[in-house]
């Protein structure tokens, strides 16, 4: 089975994901399989892509949901890709050192090469985030744009994952969660980003960004209730008296 | 045991690969948003789409549908050559022809009805960006009956915005995201301005606290933004305007309202003529130039409603020097909205919001307005030469489409959502709603509607424009026994405010002859056979339907342009292939629909990106050379010689509306350096392609807000020709406009209805807002049919051009229809249980989804997710055919018949707006052996001439990689 980097850098890219504001708009899951298709490990294969069981590669899916009861209830968009784990699952059980994290930024990526398409990481993933492209036999997965955040021949405010260069409306954010110091580790720190599914150990560096408390009761904006007299005492007549008495 | 791996991670990693071979910049296409792209080029190939980050429209963002253009170009869909219908209609069978073949064949039958009565072509277009050409080039031709699809889209806030505000939601004015406090959106708006709402709701909910802002959101259904929303009203479908009219009622019966700005702005203080049954009752009293009156609070008297120092009485009742009644419009407003039937208690059933949640959201509303105003020191001039040192916000903003747009009582329900927005003077200040230049205008606009007889002659252009505003019903297109003119029945007295034509009802009528025959359907990506008609099965019945006893068609052309194989495409005689967006130039003009902002005037072209690899040309090229060829006005020189040899691209530069006013705003002159009015250039273009295709122009700070009445601002519009005059625009709470109609209804005045029709005149023509129940709903038994269906837009997709799109198919597939669970559980139905959707009209059947997001009366579907087998390049068992259907079926394009067996069709009595959601169902639950597929099911169509086979799976983006490692 495949060993983590016995000597990592503090350096830990991932993305953070403002789970307040994302409108389940499919930006991000659109951009990432548009880079990613020509990109480092190209192609997205996409079979039976006009027949009746269309099924691509994706590195980043968008799923939607109803969460809560009553006044409580919300429809949640939750956008979900590789956390690029701490202590990654899916490297620990590779058998052939496919599955690697970096030691330099702890991005985990696949080394296509060396993958003979056996699925054990994607059982081990605890967050379904490996994809498999039957086309060619091996495993896929989100490369945190490698082939954008260290890219010289682009403008350097475009060197950020795909995803977070198009999200409309800004709800996701990319740096390195292993500076406290970083504007994305203030981020997660002022608005309690929290770990995907703790309880697995595995560390993820990505975070989602809670919802806010939703402005709903009275009050909550500061209003105070207007007076509510009986209409009959104010009324239209009411009114016209107060207009000609001004 | 931890075995080390077999060999330390050494994978050749290219972390800087060259992204492209060339960017070219452009407008994208794959919704009506019109945002700046940069397409990568790999090997002639699109490598990648990104966002402009220096476009106004979206900043660098991009959505999903705009990511996905790379599949859309890829489509196997794309028509390849033209085509000539050899099969029946309906049933898709083709030869191929050559262009000059296909053109002869338009040109031969063009031509002859343009000689005898060019209103036998209509021509209508669907979701077109370039009206400002095809609108001009049906005035050449000479028919009136021409229209986009607005009709079917958004009247209903164009016409209530332009009619009131002199602007409108989304196309011409947006909220003030950066600075409002409390943002409302009626109904869904998700690729209306799509990625600048989402950028604006980003920002608005990333404020800090204490200078947060509340996200307000009032839908039937919570998907996409009202998911983010500080609070959400799951309001029964139609009876928004119910809702705002009594917020309304509650700000004005707690003084709640901005009265400086109403007599400031507004005709809030006109004196309106008191004389139940007088010709002019109800009328502004004016003098002889048509200048209105107030009553001066100081003077007590009346006087010039422009007298600088004057102060309007808001109400009262005064005695005019003729001893009759008159009374501030303002008093009108006043006993409107303090009626009772407008207090929180009295909508609270209809609209299914409590009344205590109705007087706390009235009362947030007023907090935001007036405790929480903005003072933005920018010094300014209003238009009577009156000097401020600064601009008072009430940062509360609105916006609305479609939830509002597609009801028939969606005209007055836009309406009463500007009232608000007036009484609360949030319109065009800091954190209200503000406009984009070249708005506003007039209110209403100036340009009238064309299609008298006199203004109709063979083998001459049109007397006008065929589509503008009527200022009166002298103004109807009727002729002297007050039936339509135009095919559509646009600006007859059935739909006198159709400033966007009828598209939904232009089949039915040709199909039967009413008000006449005519010769050629000309139609433009808008798919009629489909998701863009209401009885969407009936008006493919009609396009294949013969006479009889000729065994002709009943409409004898049908010629289309499309760049895909839509539905639309079987049922036409003709086809021309349009090309890919990436694949034209193309203008997004301020003569159209600007792509403007609050704080700038901007328009923008396409152009090419890549050569189209199929025998396809741009249809605003074809259009020119039609034109041409038919000898049009304006098309061809002095000669006869085609005159604009250049296509589409040469057209965008060279012709002019008036003098020195184009297509284009920007670099113009000789030597470019003119905005808005100048002289053409020959070199526009490459500077519009150098600036990444767009132009912008910032306003000065102090011509930023308050615009309808800012001295600066409207010197500046008429200079750019946006206005004719620097005159002030007062908003109009009031609308004499509709008051004159009604008073025709009651007999007055040279242009009157038939007597059939003055009710109905009478009634909808209220120069207030006012709320009725949808007209369908009135019309049936509501324990018959107790659910509203609606459809909602999902994000990813636009329309049907989705569907062929490999990517965005695997995101919206199929489509459910979605119950509230309670109701389900009433009901005994499950998930996955199927269901007959059944309305008065028709029947559909479709799976079931639950879910608890939903007003518990109301069901619904994703929008135009259902295909016909077989279209847009799909397997004929594609999932879209199979689990996928539409509700358009199940709307009758016609109400119910009046007493005396006329049908009006299903559109808002004021604009025409089709009222498609209006519509009622009731579920039956199917039968086991029913739940296989969805019903009905068409045939499926087979592929086109020289379609090639679909590809079982699809390698995109491999070659770059392979190239990329061994080169």
């Amino acid at each position: 089975m495949t060993s983590l980097p016995a000597n990592p850098s503090p350096v830990k890219l991932g993305l953070v994901i403002d789970l307040d504001i994302c409108v389940g708009c499919h930006a991000c899951a659109v951009s990432c399989k548009e880079w990613n298709s020509g990109g480092h490990m190209a192609p997205l294969t996409d079979l039976d892509p006009y027949g009746p069981n269309p099924l691509g590669v994706w590195f980043n899916r968008v799923h939607s949901f109803e969460a809560g009861d009553g006044l409580d209830g919300r429809t949640v968009h939750f956008p979900r890709s590789c956390l690029h784990c701490e202590t990654p699952a899916c490297v620990e059980v590779c058998p052939t050192g496919a599955s690697y994290k970096r030691a330099e930024d702890g991005i985990v990526l696949i080394d296509e090469a060396l993958c003979i398409g056996c699925k054990l990481c994607s059982w081990a993933c605890p967050y379904g985030a490996r994809e498999y492209d039957d086309d060619v036999g091996v495993m896929k997965k989100c490369t945190l744009c490698i082939d954008r955040i260290y890219n010289e021949n682009i403008a350097e405010a475009e060197r950020v994952p795909a995803c977070v260069s198009t999200c409309p409306v800004g709800a996701r954010h990319f740096g390195d969660l292993g500076d406290p110091g970083s504007a994305i580790s203030r981020l997660v720190e002022a608005r309690d980003g929290y770990d995907l599914m703790p309880e697995q150990g595995c560390r993820p560096v990505n975070k989602y960004l809670p919802p806010r408390p939703r402005k709903r009761e009275a009050g909550c904006t500061g209003a105070v209730p207007l007076p509510t007299e009986p209409a009959a005492a104010t009324g239209f007549l009411g009114w016209v008296d107060r207009m000609l008495s001004r | 045991m931890r075995l080390n791996p077999p060999r330390p991670p050494a994978e050749r990693l290219d972390t800087s690969p060259t992204v492209s071979d060339e960017v070219k910049t452009t407008t994208c296409y794959m919704c009506a948003c019109r945002c700046g792209i940069k397409v990568h080029l790999k090997d002639g190939k699109v490598r990648y789409i990104e966002g402009n980050r220096d476009h106004p429209v979206n900043r660098g963002v991009l959505c999903a549908k705009g990511s996905a253009g790379i599949m859309t170009q890829n489509s196997p869909a794309k028509l390849r050559k033209p085509l000539k219908r050899v099969g029946e209609r309906g049933r898709g069978e083709f030869v191929e022809i050559e262009w000059d073949e296909a053109l002869g064949i338009a040109t031969q039958w063009l031509s002859a009805i343009r000689w005898q009565d060019p209103r036998k072509l209509a021509f209508f277009t669907g979701r077109d960006q370039s009206q400002a050409l095809t609108g001009w080039w049906a005035k050449q031709f000479g028919t009136p009956n021409y229209a986009a699809h607005g009709g079917f889209c958004s009247v209903n806030m164009a016409a209530a915005g332009l009619y009131s505000i002199g602007g409108s939601f989304w196309e011409f004015g947006e909220p003030d995201w950066d600075h409002t406090r409390y943002f409302v959106m009626f109904g869904v708006a998700e690729d209306h301005a799509s990625n600048p709402i989402k950028i604006g709701l980003g920002k608005l909910k990333g404020r800090l606290e204490g200078a947060g802002a509340k996200f307000l959101s009032i839908n039937p259904v919570r998907t996409g933004y009202s998911a983010i929303a500080d609070e959400w009203l799951a309001i029964k479908p139609g009876t928004d305007g119910l809702l705002v009219l009594a917020l309304a009622h509650e700000l004005l019966r707690t003084d709640k309202v901005d009265y400086a700005y109403l007599a400031r702005y507004t005709n809030a203080g006109w004196l309106v003529i008191r004389d139940p049954g007088a010709a002019d009752h109800g009328l502004f009293v004016r003098d002889e130039a048509g200048r209105p009156f107030i009553w001066d609070r100081h003077r007590q008297r009346q006087v010039p409603a422009f007298d600088v120092g004057a102060e309007p009485m808001l109400a009262g009742e005064y005695r005019l020097a003729d001893g009759r009644a008159a009374v501030p419009s303002f008093q009108l407003v006043a006993e409107r909205l303090l009626d009772r039937r407008h207090a929180p208690e009295a909508v609270s059933a209809e609209t299914g919001i409590a009344a205590d949640t109705i007087r706390r959201i009235a009362g947030e509303l007023a907090h935001a307005a007036f405790e929480q105003e903005i003072r933005i020191d920018i010094p300014w001039t209003d238009w009577l030469g009156r000097r401020h040192d600064h601009v008072l916000g009430r940062p509360v903003s609105m916006h609305a489409m479609r939830g509002v747009s597609a009801h028939s009582n969606g005209f007055h329900t836009c309406r009463a959502i500007h009232v608000l927005q007036m009484l609360l003077g949030s319109i065009d200040c800091p954190g209200g709603f503000r406009y984009k230049p070249p708005y506003p205008k007039p209110a209403p606009p100036s340009p009238l509607p064309a299609g008298l007889a006199v203004e109709v002659k063979p083998g001459e252009p049109l007397g006008g424009i065929p589509l503008g505003f009527p200022h009166g019903p002298e103004h109807l297109l009727v002729d002297p026994d007050g039936s339509a003119r135009r095919i559509d029945k646009a600006y007859s007295w059935e739909a006198p405010l159709a400033a966007h034509g009828l598209l939904h009802m232009v089949i039915a009528n040709a199909w039967k002859g009413d008000p006449y025959p005519i010769d050629t359907l000309f139609l433009y990506m808008t798919n009629m056979a489909w998701n863009s008609a209401m009885n969407s099965g009936g008006t493919a019945e009609m396009l294949a339907d013969k006479d009889p006893k000729t065994g002709r068609y009943r409409i004898p052309h049908v010629i289309y342009s499309d760049a895909y194989f839509s539905e639309m495409v079987a049922y036409a005689d003709l086809v021309l292939p349009d090309t890919t967006y990436l694949e034209r130039h193309d203008c997004i003009s301020l003569l159209d629909r600007p792509i403007s902002d609050g704080d700038s005037v901007a328009d923008a072209i396409r152009q090419p990106v890549l050569q189209p690899d199929r025998d396809v040309r741009p249809f605003q090229d074809v259009l020119i050379d039609l034109g041409a060829r038919l000898g049009l006005p304006g098309l061809v020189d002095a000669d006869g010689a085609a005159a604009y040899p250049g296509g589409f691209a040469e057209y965008m530069v060279k012709h002019e509306r008036r003098p020195g006013i184009g297509m284009l705003a920007g670099w113009r002159g000789a030597d470019g350096r003119l905005e808005g009015r100048g002289a053409p250039n020959p070199g526009q273009l490459d500077l519009y392609k150098a600036n990444g295709c767009f132009w912008r122009q910032e306003l000065a700070p102090d011509q930023r807000y308050f615009r309808f009445a800012n001295r600066d601002y409207l010197a500046w519009a008429t200079a750019m020709g946006f206005l004719d005059r620097p005159e002030p625009i007062h908003l109009r709470l009031y609308v004499e406009v509709l008051q004159k109609f009604r008073l025709a209804a009651e007999g007055h005045g040279a242009v009157k209805p038939p007597q059939r029709h003055r009710q109905r005149i009478a009634t909808y023509f209220d120069p207030l807002p006012f709320w009725y129940r949808p007209l369908e709903e009135m019309g049936i038994q509501a324990r018959d049919y107790p659910f509203h269906a609606i459809t909602q837009r999902p994000m990813a997709m636009y329309h049907s051009w989705g569907s062929q799109n490999a990517w965005l198919r695997q995101i919206h597939g199929d489509n459910p229809i979605f119950v509230a669970r309670e109701t389900a559980a009433r009901l005994d139905i499950a998930d996955g249980d199927w269901v007959w959707i059944v309305s008065p009209h028709g029947r559909v059947k479709a799976p079931v989804k639950t879910m608890d997001g939903v007003n518990p009366d109301t069901v619904w579907t994703w929008n135009a997710i259902g295909r016909r087998g077989g279209s847009f390049g799909l397997a004929p068992d594609a999932p879209e055919a199979k689990r996928g259907f539409i509700i358009n079926s199940l709307v009758a394009e016609l109400l119910p018949p009046q007493p005396g067996g006329h049908r009006y069709s299903n559109s808002d009595p004021v604009t025409g707006q089709a009222a498609w959601f209006d519509l009622k169902v009731r579920l039956e639950k199917c039968a086991p052996e029913e739940t296989r597929e969805t019903a009905p099911q068409e045939p499926a169509l087979a592929g086109l001439p020289g379609t090639a086979p679909r590809p079982s799976v699809l390698r995109y983006g491999a070659e770059f990689r392979r190239k990329r490692e061994r080169p």
